[in-house]
């Protein structure tokens, strides 16, 4: 297969760039699990870091899907939910089930809810597809609401997280589940990460770029289609799990509504299509652009900058800025990095 | 199945019908974009919110009907060609999911800027329409709605009308057969894509006066966007007829499915009936009813 050839051409291994490469996992890694449990304030843990770890997730599991191959998913916060949900249940249900079996298993009903709505991408394209996924918003929200079973009778449909715990340690303060948070996405992000350099992530590409010339090529467009679903509902899936479980504790299905969808997909937007890294620039940029309007009205305008008005002028904002990414940069927050990066690194040399 | 069986299944189906008439309503606004710029435009919902809004807020001002509706008609013109100016035009020839994204993303600035504008309470909204049932024939239906589908009538004629026998209408359909021909003989494409904007404007406008009357004029209003979508799949995304027949298939069948269906599942079924009702069209006829078939060349 022509795509798969690419893989016998190794390319010479640059050592200065492994080196970096290596060094700035360390660093991460530090950061992410010893700096910020030990310095991070609980206003930054519960407020920033855990919405923006979930939703990072959520992003980088659509990016998958629209990013990578292609097919508009407008119907992300209802995967969330499946995933928040199922985990509710596989936990409530099956006595002494181990988290992260019980997340793997939460994971899989959102990929299997994905492939259900992602037939139609079988026969549909484009806004059609991107229509349709909008059925799985709204039905996964009606059936979540509408059948008790699902949050265990709860009159208004409400979960609350169960007790977490790792091989009996508890992870119930938020510095535990900042650290259950951190080390799913860091897991699940460096698996995407393999996929799209795999022959697999070429697929998805090949799938974008022209569908017709991908099949001529050779490529199994259905399959591959219904496998980026698969894969990006379950990411989106455990993402809905840590929304649930670490960020929020409390639950109900009209809190997966459709603007949590457009947040996410605003969030590849702006961070940038078809990039990892995008997804989680993207994320923290979402997360904290509220924070900074309201400081930002407050200052400016004191009193008459009420939570109503604050509400407008993010839709504005955001609106706007959606509009100016895809105008002067499409590539988004991952691309103006890049540009910044060498600017700088030809200063510096 | 007796008699009065019989006319309350007729008495739905009417009622059904009146009410995917005003789907279509909104649905209309979605194909004019469409047709002539390839944009699905999900901003039309937040043009009907902001045209009803406006229009509202004047006469509670206590300007007078008429100077209201003509003034809110000017607001509408002038968003269609900024938009064309500030959004379209700077994205021209890039995918149609992009455009897509860019409309997202205009949805939220006229939501938001509506709303910072005019305020975010329940605006009532009476156009002078007496709204009682009236009988025939033993069936009741409202006067409200008939007069509805009567303006929706008029409005497809008129837009009908436009498009057939005036030189812009011959321009528009240029266009929307084929961009770069229409380009290649001198039409001017800016221009025409500001008056495609203004004309889905004035449909936005209708259908926010008969939207805002029936349900206030509120945010709630932008959503209707989400009514007419399932519409325009099953009819196909650039054509009035079919704009018009899903919009009657949809609000029939939803109404049939809500009194015959929905007590079996609890009912709330309304929010995805006509999504699910739509994806199995689409499975036969993957670009609606009334779609065109799309060729691809590599």
């Amino acid at each position: 297969m022509a795509v798969q050839a690419l893989d016998a051409a190794r390319l010479p291994v640059d050592w200065a760039k492994l080196v970096q490469k290596l060094a700035l996992a360390t660093a991460l890694f530090v950061v992410a699990y010893g700096v910020v449990p030990a310095y991070a304030s609980g206003y930054l843990v519960e407020a920033i870091l855990l919405p923006f770890l979930a939703l990072s997730l959520a992003a980088v599991g659509l990016n998958l899907l629209t990013g990578y191959c292609g097919q508009l998913s407008l119907g992300s916060s209802a995967f969330m939910a499946v995933g928040a949900f199922g985990a509710y249940n596989f936990n409530l249900r099956v006595e002494g089930l181990p988290l992260a079996v019980t997340m793997i298993l939460a994971g899989i009903s959102a990929a299997g809810f994905g492939v259900v709505f992602g037939l139609p991408s079988l026969r549909l394209r484009g806004f059609y597809l991107a229509v349709s996924t909008l059925a799985a918003q709204f039905f996964g929200q009606w059936a979540l609401t509408k059948f008790g079973w699902f949050s265990n009778d709860n009159p208004s449909g409400v979960i609350s997280a169960p007790h977490l715990a790792v091989a009996g340690l508890s992870l119930d303060s938020a510095t535990g589940r900042y650290l259950l948070s951190v080390t799913t996405v860091m897991v699940l992000t460096a698996l995407v990460w393999r996929l799209v350099n795999s022959a697999t992530g070429r697929n998805f590409i090949a799938v974008r770029d022209n569908e017709t010339a991908a099949r001529v090529i050779g490529v199994p467009v259905l399959r591959t289609k219904l496998l980026a679903f698969a894969i990006s509902s379950f990411i989106i899936g455990i993402a809905g799990v840590l929304w649930a479980f670490t960020y929020l504790r409390t639950v109900e299905p009209a809190g997966f509504n459709l603007d949590r969808s457009f947040q996410i997909l605003f969030i590849i937007i702006i961070g940038g299509l078809a990039s990892i890294r995008g997804a989680f620039l993207g994320a923290a940029f979402i997360v904290v652009l509220p924070l900074f309007l309201s400081r930002l009205g407050a200052f400016l305008f004191g009193g008459l900058f009420d939570s109503g008005v604050l509400d407008m002028s993010q839709r504005i904002v955001l609106g706007a800025l959606i509009i100016i990414f895809l105008i002067a940069e499409p590539s988004g927050l991952s691309a103006l990095f890049d540009r910044l990066k060498r600017r700088i690194g030809s200063r510096s040399s | 199945m007796s008699y009065y069986d019989f006319l309350f299944v007729i008495e739905v189906l009417v009622g059904g019908l009146l009410s995917g008439v005003m789907y279509s309503l909104v649905a209309i606004g979605f194909v004019l974009i469409y047709k002539t710029s390839g944009v699905l435009n999900f901003a039309q919902g937040s043009m009907v919110l902001f045209a009803a809004l406006t229009f509202v807020s004047l006469v509670e001002r206590g300007i007078p009907f008429a100077l209201s509706l003509l003034i809110t008609f000017a607001v509408m013109v002038a968003l269609g060609f900024t938009i064309e100016r500030t959004v379209l035009r700077p994205l021209v020839n890039r995918s149609p999911m992009t455009l897509f994204m860019a409309t997202l993303g205009l949805s939220y600035i006229i939501e938001g800027a509506a709303q910072l504008i005019w305020g975010t309470q329940v605006h009532g909204l009476d156009l002078g329409i007496d709204d009682t049932p009236f009988e025939v024939g033993g069936i009741l239906i409202s006067s409200f709605d008939l007069l509805a589908a009567a303006i929706a009538a008029a409005m497809v004629a008129g837009l009908s009308a436009f498009f057939y026998w005036t030189r812009i209408g011959l321009a528009f359909r240029a266009v929307a057969d084929d961009q770069f021909a229409a380009l290649a003989v001198g039409l001017r494409l800016p221009r025409i894509w500001g008056t495609v904007w203004t004309a889905a404007g004035f449909v936005a406008l209708v259908a926010g006066l008969l939207w805002g009357a029936r349900l206030g004029v509120q945010f709630s209003l932008s959503l209707i966007v989400l009514k007419a979508l399932p519409v325009l799949v099953l009819g196909g995304f650039d054509s009035i007829l079919g704009a018009i027949v899903g919009g009657l298939i949809i609000g029939a069948s939803e109404k049939l499915a809500e009194v015959y269906l929905g007590p079996f599942v609890g009912g709330g079924i309304e929010g995805w009936f006509a999504y699910a009702l739509a994806l199995v069209v689409l499975l036969v006829r993957p670009s609606g009813l009334f779609g065109q078939k799309t060729v691809e060349r590599v």
